[in-house]
């Protein structure tokens, strides 16, 4: 069964299913002040040093929270809510358009709810922002921007941003930046000391780590006001009972995503330029989104002002929508994306598309293709045998659907 | 579209394999219907209709569809069965083809059947073109009729065997290509049956209420769904003679043979009660009259649609004039252009409205359908 979605989830790592399970039956709350606490909360400390070593950060800057969707509301909230309450004036967000919905809908609830003004940052065709851009959207007014947020790679296109760049403009105007880090995490090197950062969003499943844990790095400058309050863990950023063995899972899968990272996108990439040149060879007119890369010298690094995911490929297939190519490909076993947020399980036109530029009918026929560690070359083949045939029969009913 | 082999009516003794498409509200009828097809040995894949842009979390009562839940309750009702689920949005066609015309209907004073037009523009054309195309040999639904193949192979649109759960009426707009790719599982059996053969396979929408009234419409107050899109438009209630009895605020709020609601302050001279019998939205006036001028004698319908490949011949048939409505005897012609279906009803018939539908049948046979545009009063009403 070739699996092409691991950008919406990565199978679970050896290392990590037996970090996790090695722990399940150990009763103690790594809060209490006993033994068995004690023993608990060693296991959550060794699991924080794993995972800020993993990311260039330090212990105490890791915040273990419940996933990706949580660590981006902390940030973004916390962070502007922190802001505000500091300066009222500072009420404005810079946020690029391609973001994740747990991102993007929190950053919206903060414009409804809590007074935000949010300045959306231009992306070009690629999906990228520009350093200019950003410069541009503060210099408006420094003194009213509360927070910056851009991802570090786009989770539909694979788009890498110059989150450097883009970080060191933050800096120079003294504004706290959060970047998603959720799908480049195990694919381009982080360093969150490094980036200059103010906070950063990782996930465990993503990375062949357990479901329902995350971790927000979060500069010791950085005192983002709480989404959940309670007991006061995590620096009394993030209450709520410690989750020992989901911790020591995330931890082994970040120290193998970080140890690996060079050749697994090494290898994804050389396997990735193979799935696209496959689906082109058999569908020509396939548009390939976000930034092409540079097939050649793919070492998936992406030098800091450009480049794309190693594992993922995106392609836009005109007169198909993307939800009969996902059925049809579905039924040959083959599992893809159409990369897009469902909440019924419809698909609408992608918001990143969009943000690009893409036409919504194109959007609409959208999937994405990405690859994992437990990827080969015989999925490619199944791919490369079916996409041809898909694409056809999706293309006739794309016609019946438009007919009148 | 080619048609299939065999005699795909759901029954578990159909042959031959299908390639099926199940359409799943996440009701019970729909869930029984698509597991009844898997068990026929067909190739069943659920598919749930996403109509509203923006779905509501809950149903409230019986009222609604297409909320979280029922996609949600539809979803767990493929696990169950064993086949592969998808949801489909098909909100934008829906919202043009049966969203927008209803509002239109009525702002031309006319009462649509918007369930007709779903099952025609919807589920028996949008859905089933891209089934079609996708490679699907038909789509399967929960709607309570039987097609009967006959010996010369012609495919027959029946009512179902429990009169009070017939659906018959909604799919009388299906023509002979829409009903060779059409399956109706459920209509041999009656609607309690149903609900009991869902418990006993483990689908945990046995219990859920059926749905009624408008789905898109989810406070069933169809009134106010139509202030909202129309706007108010105050005029006159008059009666027969023409004497002004009263005022209202949009002319499309009212229905033929309407009673209840008119809000005219004095009683008529003759002391009985008035209704609608009249809705002319070009000068937005309401008419108003005792109920033997709602008698109906004869009506003339447009865009007629043949269920069948047999042509159809001018005689004796049976009419039923809205959804649940009792057949009435009635001779059935044709304009000589065929635009024009003309319907003389045996006895006169009460509360017919222009938009509904007139569906001929020959016993339990579907014959075809046209839409009521013109009515002939049995007592002229001024």
């Amino acid at each position: 069964m070739p699996y092409l979605d691991h950008a919406a989830t990565t199978p679970m790592l050896p290392e990590a299913v037996s970090a996790m399970t090695a722990h399940l039956g150990s009763t103690g709350n790594a809060s209490s002040l006993h033994a068995a606490g004690r023993r608990a909360r060693r296991v959550v400390e060794e699991s924080r040093e794993t995972i800020a070593q993993a990311l260039g950060a330090r212990p105490s800057e890791v915040v273990l929270t419940g996933g990706g969707t949580e660590s981006d509301n902390l940030a973004v909230k916390g962070l502007y809510w922190a802001r505000r309450d500091a300066d009222p004036a500072r009420v404005r967000i810079l946020c690029s358009p391609v973001e994740h919905h747990a991102v993007l809908d929190a950053v919206e609830w903060l414009e409804r709810h809590e007074g935000a003004r949010v300045d959306w940052l231009p992306v070009d065709a690629l999906g990228r922002v520009h350093p200019e851009v950003l410069r541009e959207a503060v210099e408006r007014n420094p003194a009213d921007v509360a927070v910056i947020t851009v991802m570090w790679a786009n989770n539909e296109v694979g788009t890498i941003q110059p989150i450097v760049e883009l970080g060191a403009i933050a800096r120079e105007f003294d504004i706290p930046m959060h970047a998603d880090a959720v799908q480049a995490f195990g694919q381009v090197p982080l360093d969150f000391a490094a980036s200059g950062l103010d906070a950063l969003t990782v996930t465990g499943h993503k990375i062949g780590g357990p479901y329902g844990v995350g971790a927000l790095l979060l500069a010791r400058s950085a005192t983002p006001v709480p989404l959940l309050h309670g007991g006061g863990q995590e620096r009394d950023v993030r209450s709520g009972t410690l989750d020992v063995p989901a911790a020591a899972g995330f931890a082994a899968a970040a120290a193998i995503a970080a140890e690996r990272q060079p050749q697994h996108a090494r290898e994804l990439a050389l396997l990735r330029d193979e799935l696209v040149l496959a689906v082109q060879k058999a569908v020509p007119d396939a548009v390939l989104n976000g930034d092409p890369g540079d097939p050649g010298n793919a070492d998936g690094s992406g030098s800091q002002a450009g480049g794309r995911l190693s594992a993922s490929a995106h392609f836009s297939f005109p007169g198909c929508e993307g939800d009969a190519l996902l059925m049809l490909l579905d039924a040959r076993g083959i599992e893809c994306s159409t990369g897009s947020a469902c909440s019924a399980g419809v698909p609408q036109p992608s918001h990143v598309l969009l943000a690009m530029g893409v036409e919504p009918a194109l959007a609409r026929a959208s999937l994405r293709f990405s690859l994992g560690s437990t990827s080969t070359r015989a999925d490619v083949t199944a791919l490369a045998e079916a996409i041809g045939p898909v694409v056809e029969r999706a293309r006739m009913a794309g016609a019946a659907a438009r007919r009148p | 579209m080619s048609d299939f082999p065999g005699a795909p009516d759901g029954s578990p003794s159909a042959p031959g394999k299908l390639r099926v498409l199940a359409a799943m509200s996440g009701g019970v009828d729909s869930a029984v219907a698509a597991a009844r097809a898997a068990e026929a040995g067909h190739e069943v894949t659920g598919v749930h209709l996403a109509l509203s842009s923006n779905p509501q979390s809950f149903r409230t009562g019986a009222r609604g569809c297409c909320t979280l839940e029922d996609s949600r309750d539809a979803r767990r009702a493929a696990d169950v069965i064993g086949i592969p689920f998808y949801v489909w949005d098909l909100a934008e066609r829906f919202r043009e083809d049966v969203i927008d015309d209803f509002v239109a209907e009525y702002a031309a004073g006319r009462t649509p059947n918007p369930c007709l037009r779903c099952n025609e523009k919807i589920k028996f054309a949008a859905l089933l073109d891209k089934a079609v195309a996708l490679g699907f040999d038909a789509v399967v639904t929960g709607h309570y009729a039987q097609i009967v193949t006959g010996a010369d192979g012609v495919r027959e649109l029946h009512r179902a065997v429990d009169p009070a759960k017939d659906q018959s009426y909604v799919l009388g707009v299906l023509d002979a290509d829409q009903l060779a790719h059409a399956m109706f599982p459920l209509g041999d059996t009656p609607k309690e049956l149903v609900r009991a053969e869902a418990g006993r396979r483990g689908l945990a929408v046995a219990k859920k209420p059926d749905s009624h009234d408008i789905c898109f419409i989810a406070d069933g107050d169809t009134q106010g769904f139509l202030e909202q899109r129309l706007g108010t438009a105050p005029g006159e209630i008059v009666d027969v003679d023409g004497t002004r009895l009263g005022e209202h605020s949009g002319a499309y709020g009212f229905t033929i043979g309407q009673r209840k609601g008119l809000r005219i302050g004095h009683p008529a001279a003759d002391g009985k009660p008035r209704y609608v019998l009249d809705i002319s939205p070009v000068d937005n006036r309401v008419t108003v009259g005792p109920v033997e001028a709602l008698d109906v004698a004869a009506l003339t319908g447009i865009k007629p649609r043949w269920c069948g490949t047999t042509p159809f011949a001018p005689g004796a048939y049976t009419v039923q004039l809205r959804a649940h409505g009792e057949p009435v005897a009635a001779t059935a012609a044709l304009s000589e252009d065929g635009a024009e279906l003309r319907v003389a009803l045996a006895e006169p018939q009460r509360g017919i409205a222009p938009g509904q539908a007139a569906v001929l049948y020959d016993g339990t046979r579907v014959v075809g359908s046209a839409t009521i545009a013109t009515t002939e009063r049995a007592v002229l009403s001024g």
